[in-house]
């Protein structure tokens, strides 16, 4: 996404062209020659490049990984992880049960009480870089397997995804055996076992962000993936197993939501952490209160895009597009509010138009696709009923004609205008490609509108006057705030929420004081 | 000139001086709730009465579900103001309040002693507390370099961290540290540039009331700092149910109320900091070194990262 190197005096024609991931480097190739039989109604066709599966063999069934071995659910049941690019099944998943928790739980009590506790800590960084030396090694393998249980798109999940999760592992390692100069005068130790829920929009990145630091802080783990995508947590497993990481340190339970609170409920529990929607964290609060147990939270967000009248119209196009498309919108930080500046709302939305009609929707295994599929059917139809509140409240929809594969769930970019603040799709979390614009005169006035939500996640600053910059990013209320770039992660950059986005943060120093209790 | 009594020497009260013969009627101090830098009565109209060790009865205003609406209200109003002023400023204004502690030391002492503490454990916690809010004062301008810092991230982008305050906090003092407990909770969240809602310790709640009367002709603004005495089981369920409270301080939170006041924070996703486990609520807990912990301060910062990208 090189939304930032976009030059200022491109015209717009020429800034897709660049936008486009693909096309700098082969200019003629991406202009379909009529006799290639390829359909050539665009100049921007692109012959498929699907990347290839091979690498990947997904097996039948996976079952639960406790205590360094592949177990069998003990309630007998699977469910099955599909495809959502094609609806086509995957695999069958061990449904864990609150017995197999129960059991996860004693692994890991018992590893973090006779090894891991024990280890000295650089061995305890070593198992870490093993880690990440494998992910990098079989970085296709998780990029292929992610793209095809979740449907995000595989320039994402090859460029984004696994190399950060790889990283993750990488940074955090070097902390294991530097603990101390994380918490300056005071002792830090492990809380012992953590819990740890995560969601299906970055599976592996996800576990990733958790696995790492509680490792290096020195507790053990008992993890529950998302139903919808537990494949690349079942291969880390493998990892794992690579790695000879001492059993019971990191285990590995599938099931529904019902077996994720049985783990972060389970008094030999010493932390949670969550990633998920707002209201699955409230109730996990809820059930371990007054539990003494440590938590960290990172829940929805509704984030601001703010553009202002003086910024580079083409790298913000490219930032709005990238905050708001990137993995579907599936993003608990994505720029899913718009607000545009009054007096260039009617150019900025007609290049954003121009180049939302240039995104290319389809097979999220074609290296050239730029939006992929949503996650399950579930969300499909969530993101249609708040479209639908969109329109019936009176927002104006515009969507970019596209085909769409006729197999798989997909849903067209969409753009609403005329957006109030009380709006459903202005207020509301929707985790898909939706994006809601709403306009404002003044800084002041852009403020008020960014803050004005529950959420506090990420906010998006675009001008090209830096005092404005640093006034807008010390008021808006959010975690995160990228100015004149979105949606950027790195391992050393500590990320998370203010407001009911949740607490605690992942990433860097301060991600690492989540695992630590210090005395 | 009379003499004093040997009463008031002891407990260096108010001078009781013989007027002619007649002893002096001593002019006593209503206890009232402070917010938004007065001093009303509570709404309710209610008040008890607290035995004093020496003798006599101090009425203590009983705060209301509506009190606590107020102090909120007058709080979130005051955060913003509070939150922007310079981390240097906040110091110095915290360190002002130790200045003024400092000059009713007597009063904190008497109070201290009313509630049942030996002349020598009252004068040590005036003491203590008085330099741990001078600990506190040191802390506004050196948090960000502690806590936050600049992230060395594999783009080409600068990004740094830094800590922010959470809004408006909630603190249930400690019960039993009344005075240097209170200071120890209500100065880190004052040194992270929030604003407090204090529900006060209800078996000895006079220092309180001093510390709000030292408060109200300190620099800190009206608002910022609100207390309120109150029969605090009585309030707890409706203070962590209002939606307009960021955050929870719980470390006086008695155990058996805890789930509750969790499970309402939790409602709506504010922060909560709680007794670190096998500590108890005693009068020695805040004492030497055990006090000065800057978790009362971290617990209400929200670290903000801001990214740009280098070059043209």
């Amino acid at each position: 996404m090189p939304s930032d190197q976009t030059p200022k005096g491109a015209t717009p024609r020429r800034a897709v062209a660049r936008a486009a991931e693909a096309a700098p480097s082969t200019p003629p190739a991406t202009v379909a020659p009529a006799s290639s039989g390829l359909s050539s109604s665009s100049p921007w066709a692109y012959a498929p490049a699907p990347e290839s599966r091979e690498i990947v063999s997904i097996r039948q069934r996976y079952g639960l990984f406790i205590d360094g071995k592949e177990r069998a659910p003990s309630g007998g049941e699977v469910t099955i992880t599909y495809n959502p690019a094609t609806e086509e099944p995957l695999a069958e998943v061990a449904k864990g049960t609150p017995a197999d928790a129960d059991r996860a739980i004693e692994a890991a009590d018992r590893a973090y009480r006779k090894v891991w506790s024990r280890l000295h800590p650089r061995d305890r960084a070593k198992y870490l870089y093993r880690i990440s030396r494998i992910l990098q090694e079989r970085s296709r393998e998780f990029a292929v397997t992610e793209t095809m249980d979740s449907g995000k798109p595989i320039r994402e999940s090859r460029d984004v995804d696994v190399p950060l999760a790889a990283a993750h592992f990488w940074y955090y390692a070097g902390w294991a055996d530097k603990l101390e100069y994380a918490v300056p005068g005071r002792r830090p130790e492990a809380h012992g076992v953590v819990g740890q829920v995560i969601p299906w929009n970055f599976p592996l990145l996800m576990l990733a962000w958790k696995i790492a630091p509680a490792l290096a802080a020195g507790n053990t783990v008992v993890l529950k993936p998302a139903s919808t995508t537990p494949l690349t947590a079942l291969l880390f497993a493998d990892v794992c197993r690579q790695a000879e990481l001492p059993d019971g340190v990191v285990n590995i339970v599938t099931g529904p939501g019902s077996t994720g609170m049985s783990i972060v409920t389970d008094p030999r529990v010493a932390k949670v952490a969550f990633t998920g929607s707002t209201s699955v964290g409230v109730t996990i609060a809820k059930g371990i209160a007054g539990h003494g147990k440590g938590l960290t939270l990172e829940l929805g967000g509704k984030a601001a895009n703010i553009v202002f009248d003086d910024a580079a119209l083409d790298q913000a196009v490219e930032g709005v597009v990238n905050g708001i498309f990137f993995n579907q919108g599936e993003v608990c930080c994505a720029g899913s509010r718009l607000l545009v500046q009054e007096s260039i709302a009617e150019e900025f939305l007609a290049r954003l138009r121009d180049r939302m009609s240039m995104l290319r929707i389809g097979d999220p295994m074609d290296k050239n696709t730029d939006i992929g599929a949503i996650n399950s059917k579930a969300q499909m139809e969530t993101i249609g009923e708040l479209v639908a509140s969109g329109v019936a409240e009176g927002a104006q929809l515009w969507q970019p004609a596209c085909d769409l594969p006729t197999r798989g769930w997909f849903f067209r970019p969409t753009l609403f205008t005329n957006v109030a603040q009380s709006h459903r799709i202005a207020r509301e979390e929707i985790f898909g490609p939706v994006l809601a614009t709403i306009t404002f005169r003044t800084v002041a006035e852009a403020i008020e509108k960014a803050n004005n939500t529950a959420y506090g996640l990420s906010a998006g600053i675009w001008t090209e006057k830096g005092s404005r910059i640093l006034q807008v990013a010390n008021a808006v209320k959010a975690g995160v705030v990228w100015a004149n770039t979105f949606n950027r992660f790195d391992p050393t950059a500590p990320f998370g929420g203010y407001k009911e986005s949740g607490y605690g943060r992942e990433g860097g120093m301060q991600g690492l004081h989540a695992y630590l209790r210090s005395s | 000139m009379g003499k004093k009594s040997k009463r008031s020497e002891k407990l260096n009260l108010p001078l009781s001086i013989d007027n002619e013969g007649a002893p002096r009627i001593e002019v006593r101090r209503t206890a009232k709730l402070f917010i938004g830098g007065g001093f009303p009565r509570s709404e309710s109209g209610r008040s008890r009465e607290v035995q004093l060790a020496k003798g006599g009865v101090a009425n203590i205003a009983g705060g209301s579900r509506k009190d606590l609406r107020e102090a909120v209200r007058v709080a979130r109003g005051a955060a913003e103001p509070w939150a922007a002023k310079t981390a240097m400023v906040r110091g110095q204004i915290l360190y002002r309040v130790a200045e003024l502690m400092e000059g009713r030391a007597a009063q904190f002492r008497d109070d201290l002693i009313n509630h049942g503490s030996s002349k020598s454990d009252a004068t040590a916690e005036v003491a203590a507390a008085i330099d741990r809010m001078v600990w506190f004062a040191g802390w506004p301008d050196k948090l960000s370099a502690v806590l936050g810092g600049t992230n060395p991230v594999a783009s080409s982008h600068f990004v740094f961290t830094l800590p922010e305050p959470t809004g408006v906090i909630a603190c249930m003092a400690p019960e039993h540290s009344p005075l240097l407990g209170l200071v120890s909770r209500l100065g880190g969240i004052l040194a992270g540039g929030n604003v407090a809602i204090v529900l006060a310790s209800e078996s000895a709640p006079l220092p309180a009331v001093t510390l709000a009367e030292t408060l109200a002709v300190s620099d800190v603004p009206a608002g910022v700092v609100n207390i309120i005495t109150a029969r605090r089981a009585e309030l707890l369920p409706h203070l962590v149910r209002h939606a307009d409270i960021d955050g929870f301080d719980l470390w006086g939170c008695p155990d058996e109320l805890l789930v509750e006041a969790e499970q309402g924070a939790a409602e709506h996703v504010a922060r909560v900091a709680r007794r670190p486990h096998g500590v108890k609520d005693r009068a020695d807990a805040f004492d030497g070194e055990r006090g000065e912990r800057i978790d009362g301060i971290t617990a209400f910062l929200e670290m903000k990262t801001v990214w740009h990208p280098i070059g043209s």
